[in-house]
């Protein structure tokens, strides 16, 4: 298998929080083909036949294990689509890492998109971690366009952190989940454009069986000249609750367009959005300079605080 | 020591522009507690912000120790050891009381000493130190706090600017414990508050009278206090607990 070299490891540290290879299940990809992989008497990863991707399954009743599939992608001009399909069993707690970092210091576009899929059991608890990273000062872009399905059955809850912070100048990230009796689906995303970027994230949460609940909160900064739109939708077909936020720092020329949406099909159905845009409060600003910070460093203080 | 000389200010509207400042000459020595009380609208907030240079004089100098800061930034002067406490403590999404009180130290502060700092203004810092400094803190622990970023600082010049406001009357009485610590500590940090409260007065050094824009009394507390209780400028926080006495000490 193909050894890593240091830009690789060092997109593998961002999205991954990984310094070396990973204890417990792991498939590492990088430039198209796998460089690692790890099973254990748990979890198993197959390569799919029929396309480009893997199948991972957890038995039921696995608990404290984790699974990392990270993503790094160092050749310019290297465009794939991968499908990642879960198949977690019941009465799981299991911790799954994904993500994807580009660097591209080429002049030709760099293209990921991850498609992941998530069959979750009953019963079963799954925290899901995606961070998305581009690097690289070529003139090349860097673009994401990852697609996230969650099916939960009755009982499972999914925690997903949705981080995407630096780098990555196109990405349309989907997300669409479908909850079941006492299922409950938690999303913490973060996201920060920059430069000419451009985010689009769009959530279509369906609260399908009675007891469900989900709560979609996405904390957002727009910089310089880029662009986000945030499309949060949360359907309520039962007795459930929803709650989604968008709320967003806007600075520089930067552009969002927050479209929280709300979709009830059962009186007992209780759903909340909230949105709001704003930029960084003076007070703010002001407060921290009290301190001793000079106002650059104070509106770095803020926004790290905010996406953190 | 800090030093205003001939300091004016002026607000400026589209149309309009008001004196809110009219020649203020002041010298507070080092080590000293000093109340500035007077009417609303008098100029008291105007001047903590001019102190800690949130606003700009329209003319005149500030001296503080032997050199002239009236153009220097409030990031400069926080450095040069000015601290500032807001009359409404901002909120911050994200921001934990912990790294606030690490921004404010300026240092790799560590949860012992933030714990120190905590515990000094009466909050127990296994609850608060990674509570977000949000909505979701009321307005006493907010005050409580702001002031915790001060000692955090370690300043030679601290300002409150109406401690008191917005804060209900069991927080009230914490607070003026943390006033009478502060003054009867060894640092002897000068202490600047601006505020109503005759509790507070009760425990200055001086007292200084703001009346549309200039300076009206000034001198010790026992000299000046006499003749402004019962006044608008030196108020009970609750008439009727003030005199049931220790009712919530």
């Amino acid at each position: 298998m193909p050894e890593m070299d240091a830009v690789q490891l060092r997109l593998l540290q961002e999205v991954a929080g990984l310094h070396d290879i990973p204890e417990g299940a792991y498939n590492l990809r990088a430039n198209g083909q796998s460089v690692g992989r790890n099973t254990t008497a748990n979890i198993d990863i197959q390569t799919k036949k029929e396309a480009s991707g893997i199948d991972i399954h957890i038995k039921s009743g696995t608990k404290k294990e984790s699974v990392h599939i990270p993503v790094v992608l160092s050749q310019s001009g290297l465009k794939e689509t991968v499908y990642n399909d879960f198949y977690v069993g019941d009465d799981c707690d299991v911790l799954i890492v994904a993500g994807c970092g580009i660097d591209n210091c080429g002049t030709q576009d760099s293209e990921h998109d991850g498609i992941h899929r998530f069959f979750i059991g009953k019963n079963s608890k799954i925290r899901y971690v995606e961070k998305h990273y581009g690097s690289g000062d070529g003139s090349g872009k860097r673009i994401l366009d990852p697609v996230t399905e969650a099916y939960i059955d009755e009982g499972s809850t999914m925690e997903m952190e949705m981080v995407q912070i630096k780098g990555v100048d196109s990405t349309k990230r989907t997300t669409i989940a479908q909850l079941k009796k006492d299922a409950k689906l938690v999303v913490r995303e973060r996201l920060m454009t920059h430069g000419q970027q451009s985010a689009e994230s769009i959530y279509k949460v369906t609260l399908s069986e009675d007891g469900s609940s989900a709560d979609v909160v996405s904390r957002s900064v727009a910089r310089d000249e880029s662009f986000q739109k945030l499309d949060l939708c949360i359907i309520g077909d039962a007795q459930c609750s929803g709650h989604t936020e968008c709320d967003s720092i806007i600075m520089d020329k930067g552009r969002i367009l927050a479209v929280p949406s709300l979709e009830a099909n059962s009186t007992e159905a209780q759903l909340v959005h909230e949105a709001a845009i704003g930029k960084i409060a003076g007070e703010q600003l002001i407060k921290l300079m009290t301190l001793g910070l000079t106002e650059q460093e104070a509106e770095e203080q803020i926004i790290n605080g905010f996406l953190k | 020591m800090l030093e205003l000389r001939n300091i004016r200010f002026k607000a400026e509207d589209d149309d309009s522009s008001k004196e809110i400042i009219r020649d203020i000459n002041l010298e507070i020595p080092d080590g000293k507690f000093v109340v500035i009380t007077g009417p609303n609208g008098g100029g008291k907030s105007t001047l903590a912000k001019l102190i800690a240079g949130i606003e700009k004089p329209t003319g005149g100098s500030i001296i503080f120790d032997s050199e002239d800061i009236t153009d220097k930034s409030i990031t400069e002067r926080a450095r040069m050891g000015i601290g500032f406490a807001f009359q409404q403590p901002v909120r911050f999404k994200g921001i934990t009381v912990f790294d606030l009180l690490k921004i404010a130290s300026g240092t790799k502060l560590s949860v012992s000493q933030a714990c120190d700092y905590l515990s000094e203004v009466g909050l127990c810092a296994r609850d608060y130190i990674n509570r977000e400094v949000n909505a979701s803190l009321s307005g006493g622990e907010l005050k409580r706090i702001e002031i915790a970023t001060i000692l955090a600082r370690n300043v030679k010049l601290a300002v409150f600017d109406e401690p008191e406001a917005g804060i209900d009357l069991w927080s009230f009485n914490n607070l003026i414990r943390i006033f009478e610590n502060m003054r009867g500590s060894k640092e002897k940090r000068t202490v600047i508050v601006i505020s109503h409260q005759e509790r507070i007065l009760n425990i200055a050094d001086e007292i200084i009278v703001l009346a549309d824009g200039e300076v009206t009394e000034q001198g010790s507390r026992d000299a000046i206090l006499p003749k402004i209780i019962g006044s608008g400028y030196a108020k009970n926080a609750c008439p009727k607990i003030e005199k049931g006495g220790e009712a919530n000490a």
